[in-house]
Formats: C-alpha cells, structure tokens, sequence
C-alpha cells in the first residue's frame, strides 16, 4: 500500500515538472513586452532594460526556468510583476472560494447522480427516459451559459438570489450560503445528468452480470444486492467520471467565478495570463496540477479499497 | 465544463466494431430525434455558409444612431450596444463557430487516430509514451491551458482550437487503440496477415473500418465541447474582438442584462441548439448501430393479449392439479418468450412438461439455443426481465410459482423457496462469484440471511461445507478472494453455497462445462455424492449425454425450445425413439471412447489432488 502510494506521488512529481516547465516554456514566448507593459509607455528604454535584468528577461529559458523552479522547491513562488503580492499569498486566499464552490457541487453531482443513475437503471421506465432527456439538455447546455440563464432568472429578473456575489468571512454564512446557490446550481445542473447516465450504464454492467444471478439465487434480497454488492462494483466507473468532472470544474469554474464576481482563483488565471504576469500564472498551474493529482491519488486509492484485485497488484 | 468528460465517454463509444454502412443513416433519420439533430445541424451549416447573402450588414458595421433597438424590419432581431445587427452577427458567428470546432475536431483526430492505430497495432516503446503523454494531457484543466496559450500567442480563436484539439487528442487515442488492440487478435487479421497483407492495408482494410463508427460519435460530442470551450473564452472576453462569434455575443449581452435582456436570449440559443442538436446526433448514431436485434420489453397487455391470458394472476394457495401434489417440481406446459419490437413474441420454450421428485436426478439435455436454460431459470425465477411466461405453469412442493394465467415468474411467492429450498449450481465459475467480496463473505451472508443463524455460526458451518467439498484448507479458502483460487474451487465454493441452506432442490446449470476435463469428472462426483448423502432433487441441464449418462436417473431432451423426448435414462440410451435423440447420441458415442463414466475412480481422485494444490 505504502508502495502504491509511493509510486503515485513519483508519478505526479514527474507530471507536476513536465507540465510546469511546458508552461513556462509557452511563457518565454510572451515575455517580450512584460517590462514595457508593467512601467507603462512613458518609462524611458533604460528603465525598461533595468526591468529586464531586475526579472530576469535578460536571460535563457532555462536558466530562468531553473532559477523558477529553485525557488518554487523552497515554497517560494515568487511575487506578481503588477501588483508585487506574493504569489503564494495570492492563491491562498483565492483557493477557498474556488475549492468551496466545485466541491460543494461535486458532492451534490455525487449524490444526486447515484440516485438518479440508479434509479435509472434499476426502474427503467419514464424514470430511464428522464434522464436519458435531460441528460441531451444537461450536455447541451454549457454551465456557463446556464449561469447566466439562472443569473438573469432569479437574480434579475425575480431578484432571489444576489447577481454577484462577494465571499468574506464576515459577511455571515447566510450570504455565504445565497451566493453560492447559483454558481454551485449552474454547474451542478450541468454535471449531474451525464454523471447519472454514466452511473446508470455501469449499474445495469454489473446487474447483468453472473454473480447478480447467483446472488439472487441464494436468496438474498434485491435491496442488498443493488446497496452492497451492484453499487460496490459500478463505483469504480462512478468516480472516475467524477474525478474526471472535477478535473474539468476547476478549469470550468473560471467563467463560473466571472459571472458571479467571485473573488476566486479564476479571476487570478485571467487577469494573469491577459497581462503575462508569469509568476502568477506559474502558481496558478502550479496550484491546479496538484489539486488534480491529489484527486487522482483519492479515486486510485478508494479504488483500491473498493477493489481486491486493484489492491493486491 | 464538461470537456474532459468526453475523454471518461470512451467506454461507451468504443470497441463496438461496427462498420457504418447506408442503413445506418437510414436509421439515423428515421429516428426522430436524430431527424431533428440533422435538421438543426444542416440549418447552422446553411447559415454559415450563405452568411454572406443572409446577413444584411457586415458583422461589425456599427450604426451608433441606433444601439440596443428593437427588432425592426432593417434590423430583424435588433441591434446591440454599439449599434451592430444583431442578426447579421448571429449569421456570421455560426460560421467562426462551425469552422473552430471543425478546426478542433480536425486537430483532434489527427493526432489520436494515428497515435491510437500505431500504439495499439505496434504496442511497444511507443505505446508506453503515448499513454504517458494522454495521461500528463488528461490531467490538464482545459480553460486554464487555453488561457498560458493565449498568453503565449495572443487572442486568436483558431491558435485556441489547435490546442483545444491537442488537449482532447487522448479520447479518440484510447478509444482507438482499445478498439485496435481488440481486433489485432482476432482470427480474421491474423489471416490477413499469413495471407501477405501489409500492415499498412491491415489497418486501412480491417481496423479502420472497426474504429470508423466510435469515431463519428466521439467527433459529434468533441464538436459540442469545442464549441462550449470556444464560446466560454470569447466570453471572458479572451478572444479576438475583431470577429464576430456567438460568445463575443453573449459577453456583450450579459454586460447589457439590465438593458435588454433578449440580446443574450438569441446566442445562448444557438449554442445552445447547436451543441444539443450534436450530441443528440451522436446519440442516435450509437443507438443506430446499437439496437438492430435489440429486445425491447413490450407492455405486459400486449403480450398477455397475444396469448390470451388476460386474467390476473391468481393467488398460490389455487388448487393444484390433482394427483400431482407430491412431486418436489411439476412443470406443465410452460412457454417462455420475448416480445420483439415488432409486437411479435419469439418462443424459447415451448409446451415443456417434467416433474421432479425428492431424491431424483432429471437431466435437461440438449444443443445450445434448445431452451434448456431459460425452463430450469424459470423453475428459479431467474429468467431476463425481457422474459414473458406465455404458456403453462409451474409448481413447487405442490405450490404454484407460476400459475396458469401468469405471464411472468412471481418474485415474491419464488422468494419463499428460492435459496432457501430451491438452490442453483451456475455454470461460469469465476464470474458467479462477487470478485469485491471474500469466499467465506458470499457463504456466510445467505446463511445468515436464510436460516437467521449468527455469523460466527454461519462461519462454522461454512468451514465445514468447504470441508464437506473437498477443498483441503477451509480456513484459507474462506478467506481469499474469488481471483485467489483456480476455477474448479470457485465451482466446489458455488456448490457448497448451493448447499449450504439444506434445499430441496438443485438446479445445476452445466456445472461442468466452464471446467477443466479432469476436474469436471471429480465436481460430476461430488454432485452425484452430496446428491445421495442429502437426498435432494437435482436438474442437471447439459449437453453432455455423458454426463447425463453418468449422473441421472431421468432424462428429458429438448430441441429448438420443445421437448421432443423423456423418460428413464437407461431405456432412453438403449432404445432412444425420437431420431433427434438418435441423432445427439450417435454424434456424441460414434467412434470415440464415452467420456466421463469410463474415468476410473483413482484416476479422479488423482485429479482432485492435483487441483487442489494448484489452486493453493
């Protein structure tokens, strides 16, 4: 076990470097107007090139990508070339309100897309077909644009929810709670038809396996089958298209967060990577790759747990 | 959002090996809603290619007079902000739209089919990178790539798309190369390939025509992403301000939300017909090529109609046939069918009558397809739940399970017999038993469940029914995991748990094909011995007269659904009178040695040794 997840964080070491270093490989390219951008067009051309050296443009992908790299092992992420906050610091107060948002809706996903797909599978029937159809819808509808359907519906137009939202930890947790309905709502009306069709096409897998019959056979009951042993063995696929969801939630939440004015990492990436702030981008990817592999790391380990043979190779 | 989902759909879409042939577009439109998703479809490809003539004013044309009119008959569906037509730049946008996404579809499928076709053919050096570089690729954000790249090269839609394309290369690879890697054993390539064959009109003859259809509906479905992924960074206002694009549309329409509303109204509706009109296309191209001899469980009435047996179904304690109420199972006349989608019923079993008594063996003989299995799934109540029961009844212990006028199995009066009286012995091993749980889990429940005994008690039980089926360590049999022991343990486990709540009846299901020859004469002995020492009835369906020679007392055979003949074994072997019967009996005894009742009894024993040692 302790070799399993050994092996997986050398894994995600190996992927973290390759992505950084193919990201600020992509940067160098943009580098070329940074030190103009940022002392403004009245800034005299030694200004400019004192910049320069000051950031380091003066110098070679790699010894810049190195010297990037040295400090991020210490936990040093440098500052932001616009606004001189340390990146980490940026991020850190960031963070929360985009990882408060997509778990708070992969969890709704989970649930609700268990129930339905299940159901769904199990039932058949106009249940089967609802789903079938708002799947079509769900997949359809980019959550994106169902954020501004909802925001011009019920905050608009009916003035239920407020439009944009604003996450302090002074503002109350009811405020906390309202502004985050639409935006967690969006996404999850989005993501939870396809996850339960998802979950239902592995549902009816294993119903139609051999050891369901002879589970049967033995009498025991219906409900024990689908709660333990069905629901047990369909979870594999389940998680894996949640994590897989999740993975796209953190890139999907950006738009997600403009709507709605929360103050979370996505206005950070975009603001970032429009001016070419490369240290901010940096501990932007930086920050999603490991959310991405820890999540990785949880579904291959809950498989495992789930899964005998997983467990023992 | 959902970008990275299309990279978990390959499952669904792959490995179906179908090639797409003229019928399948039949079919597609036949369907209404892939008629509807071609409608929309051929509509936004009509916009996009006549924009010029379609649209009165260029896209940017701005009239400053005139912002955020109402629809007029100059300007159809208004203008925005800044006075541009609104309509003219919907037009416009389906072309940008319908070009980025081919763009990205184009980009994908370049890069996957190729990289799938090599990985999977060659496997290899070439495979283990590729998967490496999917792998880095699948765990990318898609949006938060986008924007580095957008900062490296600058707001142009179509720098986005190329690498949108690469970012969702990793679905067509794998669904590519699962595909590949399924046919490149197959008996048909390898032909290919003795017969001279070059790989590369291998893979341009028989592997590309497997992969083609997967392939249309991953497209459809990477389309739809694309163009979500493509109207999400114009949104945020990421894009070139210089084209007109559905999503540049909507940002200026949600700046306005106070103003005038509509003009979001009209680009979240074309986005949103778009992207829906593509995955219902690939919807129905999957469903196209899936259903052709698909069952699709017609309404009970329907079927109860056909046969007449319109009456409810009575209750159990109806009288039972008289003079019969002392045989443990009384199959009368049964008929078991499928309703077809055509409203037709296509009979399996038909008018099939046996008994069974306490003590005796009755073999259910005959080729695959003879309906053998679908009578002893009815007398369990096992059937598929397309199943109809169209004729006949069936009792147990003088109770019906099935009376006259059911048209399927009553689940709740069989769950009053079944693993509890009635028990099955299933022909697949390893697949019968739960690969999650351990050996002594799938004992011990029904125990506990059946006989409302405790756990520990169960588990002594269990331990000694192990014991009772030969295998030589309970204790570590108990508790290893179905893929821990060989199969012809996993079928003694099977058998012990279909002992293990003392029933009266066991249906054995070919317990013996699935196994290796010199372990199916010790699991014949075994059954014959429990059989003896428990006194229970036992149906044994097989094809093997063999075995039916060897194990039963009685033998019923079947052909195409029927019963054709039924008696006592010995008179049947010696003086078969149906010529079907003649015919499997000389198929199966002509020129070569009778197979299982000639295995001398050490020579068996020999053969259990060995297979317990291998299996621990």
């Amino acid at each position: 076990m302790v070799t399993f997840i050994l092996r997986k964080l050398a894994a995600g070491v190996v992927v973290l470097a390759a992505i950084s270093f193919l990201t600020y490989f992509l940067l160098y390219f943009s580098s070329a107007n940074i030190a103009r951008n940022i002392l403004g067009e009245f800034a005299s051309q030694e200004q400019v090139a004192a910049k320069e050296i000051e950031l380091g443009l003066d110098q070679a992908l790699l010894p810049r990508f190195f010297a990037w790299a040295g400090h991020a092992l210490t936990g040093d992420l440098g500052t932001s070339w616009f606004t001189s906050e340390p990146v980490a610091r940026a991020l850190m107060t960031r963070l929360p309100v985009t990882l408060t948002v997509v778990i708070v809706s992969i969890i709704f996903i989970a649930i609700i897309a268990t129930a339905l797909g299940m159901a769904a599978a199990v039932k058949r029937g106009w249940i089967d077909k609802a789903v079938q159809s708002a799947a079509v819808i769900g997949d359809a509808i980019p959550s994106f644009v169902m954020a501004i359907i909802l925001v011009t519906v019920f905050a608009i137009q009916l003035k239920l929810f407020p439009a944009t939202s604003s996450i302090s930890p002074d503002s109350g947790s009811a405020a906390w709670i309202a502004s985050l309905a639409l935006p967690v709502l969006a996404i999850v009306i989005n993501g939870v038809t396809s996850a339960a069709q998802q979950i239902r096409s592995a549902v009816i897998k294993q119903l139609e396996k051999d050891y369901v019959r002879t589970l049967r056979s033995r009498g025991i009951s219906e409900r024990e089958i689908l709660f333990k042993h069905v629901l047990r063995s369909a979870a594999p696929a389940g998680l894996t298209v949640l994590s897989l969801q999740f993975i796209g939630m953190l890139g999907g939440v950006v738009i997600i967060e403009q709507i709605f004015a929360l103050p979370g990492m996505g206005a950070l990436a975009v603001q970032s990577t429009t001016m070419g702030d490369i240290p901010l981008v940096m501990g932007v990817v930086l920050y999603t790759v490991v959310i991405v592999i820890i999540v990785n790391l949880l579904v291959d380990l809950i498989n495992g747990w789930l899964n005998p043979k997983v467990r023992v190779s | 959002m959902s970008e990275i989902e299309v990279l978990a759909d390959q499952s669904d879409v792959g490995q179906k090996g179908t090639v797409v042939r003229s019928h399948v577009i039949k079919k597609i439109l036949k369907n209404p809603m892939g008629l509807i998703a071609v409608g929309i479809l051929t509509l936004v490809v009509l916009l996009a290619i006549l924009a010029n003539v379609l649209a009165p004013f260029d896209p940017n044309f701005a009239n400053i007079g005139k912002t955020l009119a109402n629809p007029d008959s100059t300007n159809l569906l208004g203008t925005d902000s800044v006075g541009r037509d609104v309509w003219s730049r919907l037009v416009f946008g389906a072309r940008t739209t319908l070009l980025s996404a081919l763009l990205c579809a184009a980009v994908a499928v370049g890069i996957g089919l190729p990289a799938g076709l090599i990985a999977g053919y060659y496997a290899g050096k070439f495979d283990g990178v590729a998967n490496w570089v999917v792998n880095i690729l699948m765990a990318l954000p898609g949006i938060i790539v986008l924007l580095t790249v957008r900062a490296a090269f600058g707001p142009s839609v179509w720098i986005s798309m190329v690498a949108f394309g690469i970012l969702l290369s990793p679905g067509y690879f794998r669904l590519t190369r699962t595909a590949v890697q399924s046919v490149r054993n197959e008996l048909y390539v390898d032909a290919a390939r003795v017969a001279g064959l070059s790989d590369a009109s291998i893979i341009a003859r028989h592997i590309f025509s497997v992969v083609r259809a997967p392939i249309i509906i991953q497209t459809a479905i990477v389309c739809g992403v694309a163009i979500s992924i493509q109207s999400g960074l114009e949104f945020l206002g990421l894009g070139d301000p210089t084209v007109a694009t559905w999503g540049v549309m909507l940002s200026e329409g949600f700046k306005n939300v106070y103003l005038n509303p509509t003009l979001l109204l009209w680009p979240a509706l074309a986005i949103g017909l778009t992207i829906g009109a593509l995955v219902l296309l690939g919807n129905a191209v999957r469903d196209a090529l899936e259903d052709a001899e698909k069952i699709k469980p017609a309404k009970r009435g329907s079927v109860a109609a056909l046969n007449s047996r319109t009456a409810p179904g009575r209750t159990q304690n109806e009288a039972v046939a008289a003079g019969t109420e002392h045989h443990l199972v009384k199959v009368s006349h049964l008929g078991v069918g499928y309703p077809q989608a055509d409203g037709s019923v296509k009979k399996v079993v038909d008018d099939v009558s046996f008994h069974v008594d306490r003590g005796e063996v009755l073999g259910i003989v005959g080729e695959s397809g003879s309906g053998k299995s679908q009578t002893a799934f009815s007398i369990l109540g096992l059937l598929p739940e397309a199943a109809r029961i169209v004729g006949g009844s069936i009792q147990f212990d003088g109770k019906y399970t099935v009376a006259p006028t059911d048209d399927s199995v009553s689940q709740s009066r069989l769950s009053e017999f079944r693993g509890k009286r009635i028990s099955y012995i299933p022909q697949e091993p390893m697949s019968n038993l739960d690969p999650a749980f351990t050996i002594g889990h799938q004992l011990v429940t029904p125990m506990v469940r059946v006989l409302k005994i405790s756990k520990s008690e169960a588990k002594k039980r269990a331990l000694k029914l192990l014991d009772d089926v030969g295998i030589r360590f309970p204790e570590k049999t108990f508790n290893a995991y179905p893929h821990e022991v060989s199969g012809g343990m996993a079928q003694r486990v099977l058998i012990a748990g279909a002992i293990s709540c003392e029933p009266d009846l066991i249906i054995a299901d070919e317990p013996t094909t699935a196994l290796d020859v010199t372990v199916q004469a010790d699991v014949l002995d075994l059954i014959r011995d429990l059989q003896k020492s428990l006194n229970v009835g036992v149906i044994l369906v097989t094809h093997n007269f063999g075995v039916v020679a060897d194990l039963c007392d009685r033998v019923a055979v079947m052909q195409d659904g029927r019963m054709v003949e039924e008696g006592d074994v010995r008179e049947i072997l010696r003086n078969p009178q149906d010529p079907y019967t003649q015919k499997l009996l000389g198929s199966m005894l002509e020129g070569k040695e009778p197979m299982t009742m000639l295995v001398s009894a050490g020579a068996s024993a020999g053969g259990a040794d060995n297979e317990k040692e291998a299996g621990l």
